[in-house]
């Protein structure tokens, strides 16, 4: 059975007829070719697959594709300008080094916009609670501390 | 995964009657469900999505209650004014559950429908001696929690929203497991309108129980150190690579007198 699956993705519109079965970070990587949400566990445990779901952070390799029917979805593609210039959080990692291997990244810079939405001056403890769903294992998290605090900051300007 | 079905009803009366027709399993957030279905541990003929069905979303103070809907997620609960203005601890829970993006996807009727061993909502439904209500039936808490992951929820029977009696006061404690932030143990404390203690226990068992002798002892006097004082006897509790059942049975007394402290 296929069913047609319409949606927003980085703010243009977004149609294809999908197995059922196809996770949301399939249907990013593999279907649109979005490679930047990337899938480190499968199993909802990493957040490499972070994405925004209707504004808010998702794992998007633990729910279908179907689930995010009618919605409006932001990947790591969607934060720069059309000029190329980076979206401050991602100009704050690469600034604070705040990856190393990058595999993390992509879903690190997600979940820290959603949570500078919430926290816009959240402290040292507060950034390394709402990063609990998001592994990384090369930095010791912290200069990612580091550039989610510069990169609210850089927000809030 | 194996293949199915899926549907996307827009009324309750079409849930159920696709779940009745199909023998299907309805969806909420599928953090459960989904990655039990990758694991090919699930396999539903056909998916039932409640997402589109309005009603079953949102908070709202009735009464002497607090009634959330089946489908509303952790992370609005948690940042809920009316859920902190009537039962905190219940805001607190929510917000301790798993990680963010979790929060933002999982509900509080796929919770209860699933119950784990280790999920935090049946503390709080059980303790608060919370009511379920279903497209069919009021199911007292009591009744509810059957075993390790069983509930007497029929085949085709849909949550639509819990019933909070709103405490005199309540606190939840757990002790996490630090990579899933499942309860390893989590004790939800309540003392009740009519003034009785209720004390429910998750992580350490099968299921969700109501430890008794910790409830005798802050009847007489809900302090912390009447709870840590309780030595709770560890036969039956699970015993696996997080912690032997001595030690979970430990972890009940002092997770139980921290809720009562936090409970103030
Ligand atoms: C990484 C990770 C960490 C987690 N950590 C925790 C934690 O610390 N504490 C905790 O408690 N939980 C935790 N969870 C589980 C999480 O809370 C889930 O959201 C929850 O268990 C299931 O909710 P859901 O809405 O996603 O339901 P689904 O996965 O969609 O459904 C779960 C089950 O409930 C049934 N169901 C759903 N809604 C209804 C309804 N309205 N009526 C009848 N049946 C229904 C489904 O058919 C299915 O059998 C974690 C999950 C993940 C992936
Ligand atoms: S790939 Fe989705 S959480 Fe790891
Ligand atoms: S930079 Fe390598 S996993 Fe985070």
């Amino acid at each position: 059975m296929s069913i047609p699956l319409a949606l927003t993705v980085n703010g243009k519109a977004v149609k294809a007829d999908i197995d059922p079965r196809l996770l949301l970070a399939d249907f990013l990587r593999t279907t649109l070719g979005l490679t930047g949400t990337h899938i480190g566990c499968d199993t909802a445990q990493c957040g490499a697959c972070t994405i925004h779901l209707d504004g808010r952070a998702i794992k998007s390799c633990n729910v279908l594709a179907l689930q995010a029917q009618g919605a409006d979805v932001v990947t790591i593609e969607g934060l720069a300008e059309s000029d190329g210039t980076m979206h401050p959080m991602q100009a704050a990692f690469k600034e604070c080094h705040g990856l190393q291997c990058g595999f993390c990244t992509t879903g690190m810079v997600m979940s820290a916009i959603d949570l500078v939405a919430r926290h816009p001056n959240a402290d040292e403890k507060t950034i390394r609670e709402e990063l609990e769903g998001n592994l990384c294992r090369c930095t010791g998290y912290h200069n990612i501390v580091k550039a989610v605090q510069q990169g609210a900051a850089a927000m809030a300007k | 995964m194996y293949t199915f079905e899926y549907q996307l009803p827009k009324t309750l009366a079409d849930a159920a009657k696709a779940l009745a027709s199909t023998g299907g399993k309805p969806l909420a957030g599928g953090q459960s469900l989904v990655a039990a279905m990758k694991l090919r541990l699930a396999q539903p003929g056909t998916l039932v999505d409640l997402r589109g069905i309005s009603e079953l979303a949102g908070i709202r103070k009735e009464g002497d209650a607090l009634v959330i809907g089946a489908m509303t997620r952790h992370a609005d609960v948690a940042n809920s004014a009316v859920v902190k203005g009537a039962i905190p601890a219940l805001a607190v829970l929510a917000d301790g559950i798993g990680d963010r993006q979790v929060r933002n996807m999982g509900t509080l009727g796929g919770s209860i429908a699933n119950n784990d061993p280790a999920a935090d909502w049946p503390a709080a439904v059980v303790a608060c001696n919370a009511t379920v209500q279903t497209n069919k039936r009021k199911i007292a808490a009591g009744d509810f929690f059957k075993g390790m992951y069983e509930t007497a929820l029929g085949a085709d029977e849909i949550i639509t929203a819990v019933s909070f009696p709103i405490p005199k006061k309540a606190a939840y404690a757990k002790f996490p497991n630090p990579a899933s932030r499942f309860a390893l143990v989590g004790v939800f404390v309540a003392q009740l309108a009519d003034g009785s203690v209720r004390a429910a226990v998750t992580g350490a068992a099968p299921a969700v129980f109501r430890a008794a002798p910790i409830e005798t002892a802050l009847a007489k006097s809900f302090t912390p150190d009447a709870a840590k004082a309780v030595k709770v006897d560890a036969k039956g509790l699970n015993n696996d690579l997080h912690g032997s059942a001595a030690y979970r049975a430990h972890l009940v007394s002092v997770m139980a007198g921290r809720a009562v402290a936090a409970a103030g």
